[in-house]
C-alpha cells in the first residue's frame, strides 16, 4: 500500500514577514548531488491532488507525527519509507520542505537551479532544460501538469527561501505538525 | 520617454581602465549601464568593482547580482556594499549555470532563487531587516530590477512569473533578446492584462548579431534565444564585410517597432565587445540622446530613493527618465 504523499494544506500562512523557522532535528545532510537533473514525475496529478484531500493535517496526523519524532528508530523508518515513495515518484531528494503541493507535484529541487519560483530564462523553445536539453523542464512539467486540473494559479505563490538544515528529515513529520506554514505567502510579496 | 540601457561586461584582468573606455561610448546614449556579474558563468572582473569603474567614468550602473556564485551570507553582504559605494541599481537573476562557463567543475550556489533574492532586497531596503530578521542601520538604498524571457516556455506562465517578481520587489525589467517581436507582443499584451507595466518599467532586450560568428553562438550555444531564420537569412544573404552594417540596421528596426507597443518603457541594448555601434544604432533608430543631468553617478548618496516611493524629477538614472513621462511608482 502506498504511503501517505507528502502534501500540506493550500491554505498558506498570510505572514509577508520574515520566516522564523523552526529548530531542525539534529539529522545529518543528505549529501546531495551539486547539479540535480529534472525529472518528470512517474504519478498523474489528478491522483495526487486527490491523495492530498486524505492527508490533510488533522489531530490524528499529528499525535502520529509526534510519536513518529519522538522514537528515533521509528521516525528512521518513517523516513527511510517516505523517502523510498517519493524517489521513486518525483526523484524527491529530502529538501524537508516540500513544494509538490504547490508545483503539480513537479518537483523543483530536481531543477539543476533548484529554482522554487518558476522557470529561469534558459528553457529551450522544446521545453527542454538548459542543462540537460534532452530532459524536459521541471517547470513545464509543473505548468501543464497545474493548469490540466485547474491549479496553475498555485504557480503564483512566492516560495520563500529554503532552510537548509532541514535537508534528509521527513517532510511530512514537518507538515503535518505545522512547520512548513511559512513555507510560501499566498500572492507574493 | 523612451529609456535606453546597455551592456558592459567587465575583462577578464585586472584593469578597470576597461569598463571606462567601454561605457564611455554609452554615457551620452544611455540612462545607465548594466555591469554583467560573471556573465556566462566565466570569471571576469566582479559587477561591484566595474559598477565603481561606471561611476568613475560618470556613467550610471546598474550592477547585475546572480545566484549562481553567492549565498544568502555573501549575496546581502554584497547587496549591502551596493549602497554603501553608492551603487543605484541593483539587477537580480538567476545566473547560466557553470556548465556554459570557463569553470565547469564550480559548486552551482543556487541558495535562493531570483525571486527570493529580490523578496529579500525589498525587506533589506524597506523594513530594514536582513532574511535572519536582523536589523540594518541604516538600511540599503538601491532601484531594483530584474529580467524576464517573453519567449521561453511555458509562455502561459511568463507574465505571471513576471508578476510575482514585481510582487517580490522588482521594479523594473529587462528581457532577454528580442528579435521576433510577434511573441513580445503577445507576452506585452499579457503584462498589460495584469496591469505589471504600471507597476514596474518593461525594457526590451535588444542587440546587434555583429557577425556570423556570433550568429552562430547565438543559434547554438545560448541557452533561452531564438533567432528567427528570416533575420538568420538576412544576415547569412549579405557579404562578411557587410554583415555588421546589416544586424545595425535590423537592430534598430527592432527598436522602431518595440517603440510602437504600449507598456513597454523603453530598450535594453545588448551590444556586448560592440558598445561603439551603440550610439549609431540608437541614431538609426530615431532615437535620441539621453541629455540628462548625471546627478546621481559618482556622487555620494546616488542610490534612487526607489524605497521611499517618488522619484526625483529630473535626476539621473533610468527610473528617473522614465518617470518624466508617467506619473508614480509603485515601490
Amino acid at each position: 500500500m502506498l504511503k501517505p504523499m507528502n502534501v500540506r494544506s493550500t491554505a498558506a500562512a498570510p505572514s509577508a514577514g520574515l520566516p522564523a523557522k523552526a529548530p531542525a532535528v539534529a539529522t545529518a545532510p543528505a549529501g546531495a548531488p551539486v547539479s540535480p537533473r529534472p525529472v518528470t514525475p512517474r504519478a498523474s496529478a489528478r491522483s495526487m491532488y486527490l491523495l492530498h484531500r486524505l492527508l490533510e493535517p488533522n489531530a490524528a496526523y499529528t499525535r502520529l507525527a509526534a510519536w513518529l519524532e519522538a522514537v528515533p528508530w521509528l521516525r528512521r523508518l518513517f523516513t527511510a519509507a517516505e523517502k523510498g515513495v517519493k524517489q521513486e515518484i518525483f526523484g524527491c531528494r529530502m529538501c524537508g520542505q516540500c513544494a509538490l503541493p504547490s508545483t503539480g507535484y513537479s518537483c523543483p529541487m530536481t531543477c539543476p537551479k533548484q529554482l522554487r519560483n518558476g522557470p529561469c530564462g534558459g528553457v529551450g523553445s522544446d521545453g527542454g532544460c538548459e542543462v540537460y536539453p534532452q530532459m524536459r523542464c521541471v517547470w513545464v512539467t509543473a505548468f501543464e501538469r497545474a493548469d490540466s486540473e485547474g491549479r496553475a494559479g498555485d504557480l503564483l505563490r512566492l516560495q520563500l527561501p529554503i532552510d537548509h538544515r532541514v535537508w534528509g528529515q521527513s517532510s511530512w513529520i514537518r507538515y503535518w505538525q505545522g512547520r512548513d506554514e511559512d513555507l510560501w505567502t499566498e500572492t507574493g510579496g | 520617454m523612451f529609456t535606453v540601457t546597455a551592456e558592459v561586461g567587465p575583462p577578464r584582468g585586472a584593469d578597470p581602465a576597461a569598463v571606462v573606455r567601454k561605457v564611455a561610448h554609452l554615457r551620452e546614449w544611455t540612462a545607465a549601464v548594466n555591469i554583467t556579474d560573471n556573465q556566462g558563468a566565466a570569471v571576469r572582473l566582479s559587477s561591484w568593482a566595474g559598477s565603481l569603474a561606471a561611476m568613475s567614468a560618470e556613467v550610471e550602473p546598474i550592477m547585475q547580482v546572480t545566484c549562481r556564485d553567492r549565498n544568502r551570507i555573501a549575496l546581502q553582504s554584497d547587496l549591502l556594499g551596493a549602497s554603501a559605494m553608492g551603487i543605484p541599481n541593483i539587477l537580480v537573476m538567476t545566473g547560466d549555470h557553470p556548465k556554459f562557463g570557463d569553470h565547469a567543475d564550480a559548486k552551482p550556489v543556487f541558495d535562493l532563487d531570483s525571486i527570493q533574492l529580490l523578496w529579500a532586497a525589498k525587506a533589506m531596503r524597506d523594513e530594514g531587516r536582513l532574511l535572519s530578521g536582523r536589523e540594518l542601520k541604516p538600511p540599503p538604498r538601491w532601484f531594483l530590477g530584474s529580467v524576464e524571457n517573453p519567449a521561453a516556455p511555458p509562455a502561459e506562465f511568463r507574465a505571471g512569473r513576471l508578476g510575482k517578481k514585481v510582487a517580490a520587489g522588482a521594479q523594473f525589467v529587462q528581457t532577454q533578446y528580442v528579435f521576433d517581436t510577434a511573441p513580445f507582443e503577445r507576452w506585452m499584451a499579457q503584462v498589460r492584462d495584469l496591469g505589471l507595466h504600471e507597476r514596474c518599467y518593461i525594457l526590451a532586450g535588444v542587440g546587434p548579431i555583429s557577425s556570423l560568428r556570433a550568429l552562430g553562438h547565438l543559434e547554438a550555444h545560448v541557452p533561452g534565444v531564438q533567432v528567427p531564420a528570416e533575420l538568420s537569412r538576412r544576415l547569412r544573404g549579405v557579404p562578411a564585410d557587410r554583415v555588421a552594417d546589416e544586424a545595425m540596421a535590423a537592430c534598430a528596426e527592432t527598436i522602431s517597432a518595440i517603440r510602437q507597443i504600449p507598456g513597454v518603457a523603453g530598450v535594453h541594448v545588448m551590444a556586448v565587445g560592440n558598445e561603439h555601434r551603440v550610439p549609431a544604432i540608437l541614431q538609426r533608430a530615431g532615437i535620441p540622446k539621453a541629455l540628462h543631468a548625471r546627478a546621481g553617478a559618482g556622487a555620494e548618496g546616488s542610490g534612487l530613493p526607489a524605497g521611499s516611493g517618488g522619484l526625483p524629477a529630473g535626476s539621473g538614472g533610468l527610473p528617473a527618465r522614465a518617470a518624466a513621462g508617467g506619473g508614480g511608482h509603485a515601490g
